[in-house]
């Protein structure tokens, strides 16, 4: 595929971000990734954005633009959850390749208040046929997808605790981190107080606020650009469900990541990083296995027996994955593209990978629902 | 048993589709949709079939009977209308019709097992009538 990202900018996480707003922290990574790709704003052609800006619900592309003062020729919302981050990216890729535009800015971010920030009422399914019966908000819902693991597998709350721990294990190597110098153990993230039985509170991603950007060209830009570039070289994507109680039997993710693969002509034993969607600790034990890294329900077995640090046998979430990094809302999806970029340009200092030439980045969306898988290499 | 009568937690914000649904729950009935070309029951309610895309739907009375897939005990409800209630149980039940529902598990011990037989027990909050479940035997 003809695109690559030449640009990267993300803002260190924070836990409240005292007078600023969505908006002013998407301009700020903006530039952070114009100034990354030594590109200036009349470079950016296109734009793609998250489906609500803090400050406006609707338009968003074009409140977006006029307040970065940009005039782009293709634009759009990309409404994917979790999975919105990788989602833009071969997006992007196919809006250049169709010609709409070269060089297109892909943004989220989140501002975190304190206090409770008022959510606008909706009629949705899921208000009308779960919150009524106390089930409310992404955890109780992971809760019932890991509860349904361990009840069809076997699977142990330590086999998922090990995951948040090595997580963090990563973040120590990782000064932009939110669990920097943070480091827990096992046995910290058993014993932290259960949120919604059999789901941990160390389990979760802690919400923070920040922001990423990451920019697309062509690859024929690509050639000219300050830093080694990252090509895209395969996708893959699904859409299922979006309340838990209507998840299929075969989750997304069983799709997406074998047809991006597929796409690029790669197994999975060639990929130098794993760069996971990890909302949750189970969201990674699903990926372990749709990914084929080990037999459904056997995800246990495979995080006991191999390391997943910079320097071991499957380096995974090197950046510390959002639960070691922080969630910012959308843009911790973007946290796994920017990792995946630093190390295949050979930029990840502290933890870089050796050798690293091929990446497998995800996004995650809703309750296991919204699901893109990319491929990405430090050659066409 | 909890006391759900006099706790104010959020209702069903209800819709001309699904209307029939919670009508029918006053007057004590669980009746589903269900497809006139291709039989499938369907959960929750909508003005087309999602198996086959046929817009000819009847409603019919289900058993009300079906199995728990999984659950989880809720410590700290995303809404806090219901924190007064934690630790309390909700699961997904797969009914003996195909579809399955995200439900309230009424239980004292919270002890539940893989694809336990589970039965509707209707709970009033509010002037609603709302399909809770609980095992039976
Ligand atoms: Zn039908």
């Amino acid at each position: 595929m003809s695109a690559a990202i030449v640009g990267i900018g993300e803002l260190t996480p924070v836990r409240y971000s005292e007078g600023k707003t969505t908006l002013s922290l998407i301009a700020e990574s903006v530039i952070a990734a114009l100034n990354d790709a030594g590109l200036e704003k009349e470079d950016i052609d296109g734009l793609l954005v998250g489906p609500q800006v803090g400050e406006t619900p609707q338009h968003v592309p074009a409140t977006v633009s006029e307040y970065l003062g940009i005039e782009p020729v293709m634009s759009n919302t990309v409404d994917l959850g979790g999975a919105t981050g990788p989602g833009m990216v071969w997006r992007a890729a196919a809006a250049i390749q169709m010609g709409m535009c070269d060089t297109v800015v892909c943004v989220l971010a989140n501002k975190n208040e304190k206090g409770e920030v008022l959510k606008s009422p909706n009629r949705n399914p899921i208000r009308e046929f779960d919150v009524p019966f106390g089930a409310s908000g992404a955890n109780t819902s992971y809760a019932l997808l890991k509860r349904l693991h361990m009840e069809q597998y076997g699977s142990t709350q330590e086999d998922f605790a090990k995951i948040a721990y090595r997580a963090r294990e990563n973040a120590q190597l990782n000064p932009k981190a939110i669990f920097h110098g943070k480091p827990n153990s096992v046995e910290d993230i058993l014993q932290s107080p259960m949120i919604a039985d059999p789901l941990h509170l160390l389990e979760i991603v802690m919400p923070v606020a920040g922001g990423a950007a990451v920019i697309v060209t062509s690859e024929k830009k690509a050639t000219a650009a300050k830093h080694k570039p990252v090509f895209l070289k395969g996708a893959g994507e699904k859409i299922t469900h979006r309340a838990v109680s209507q998840a299929p039997d075969s989750l997304p993710f069983d799709y997406s990541i074998p047809r991006a693969l597929k796409q690029a002509k790669v197994n999975i034993e060639d990929m130098d990083l794993l760069s996971l969607y990890d909302c949750y600790t189970s969201v990674v034990a699903t990926q372990l296995e749709s990914a084929g890294l080990c037999a459904p329900g056997k995800f246990g077995d495979f995080v006991r027996d191999h390391s997943f640090a910079p320097d071991g046998e499957y380096p995974l979430n090197t950046h510390g994955g959002q639960l070691g990094f922080g969630q910012a809302d959308l843009a911790g999806g973007m946290s796994h593209v920017v990792e995946a970029v630093l190390q295949l340009r050979g930029e990840a200092e502290g933890r870089q990978i050796p050798h690293a030439t091929n990446a497998l980045v995800t996004g995650n969306g809703a309750t296991l629902s919204e699901t893109t898988a990319l491929i990405l290499g430090g050659t066409p | 048993m909890t006391d759900f009568q006099n706790v104010s937690l959020p209702g069903p914000t209800i819709t001309p589709i699904s209307q029939p649904f919670w009508d029918s729950l006053k007057q004590g009935a669980f009746t589903l949709q269900r497809c006139n070309i291709c039989e499938g029951w369907i959960f929750y309610p909508r003005a087309h079939c999602p198996h086959c895309f046929s817009q000819s739907l009847r409603w019919e009375e289900a058993s009300g009977r079906g199995r728990l897939k999984t659950w989880s005990i809720v410590h700290r409800p995303g809404n806090p209308a219901w924190q007064k209630l934690a630790p309390y149980a909700v699961g997904v039940v797969e009914l003996e019709e195909g579809p399955s529902i995200l439900t309230h598990i009424l239980s004292d011990t919270h002890q539940f097992d893989y694809l336990q037989k589970v039965k509707v027990n209707m709970i009033t909050t509010g002037d609603q009538p709302l399909p809770f479940f609980e095992v039976y035997s």
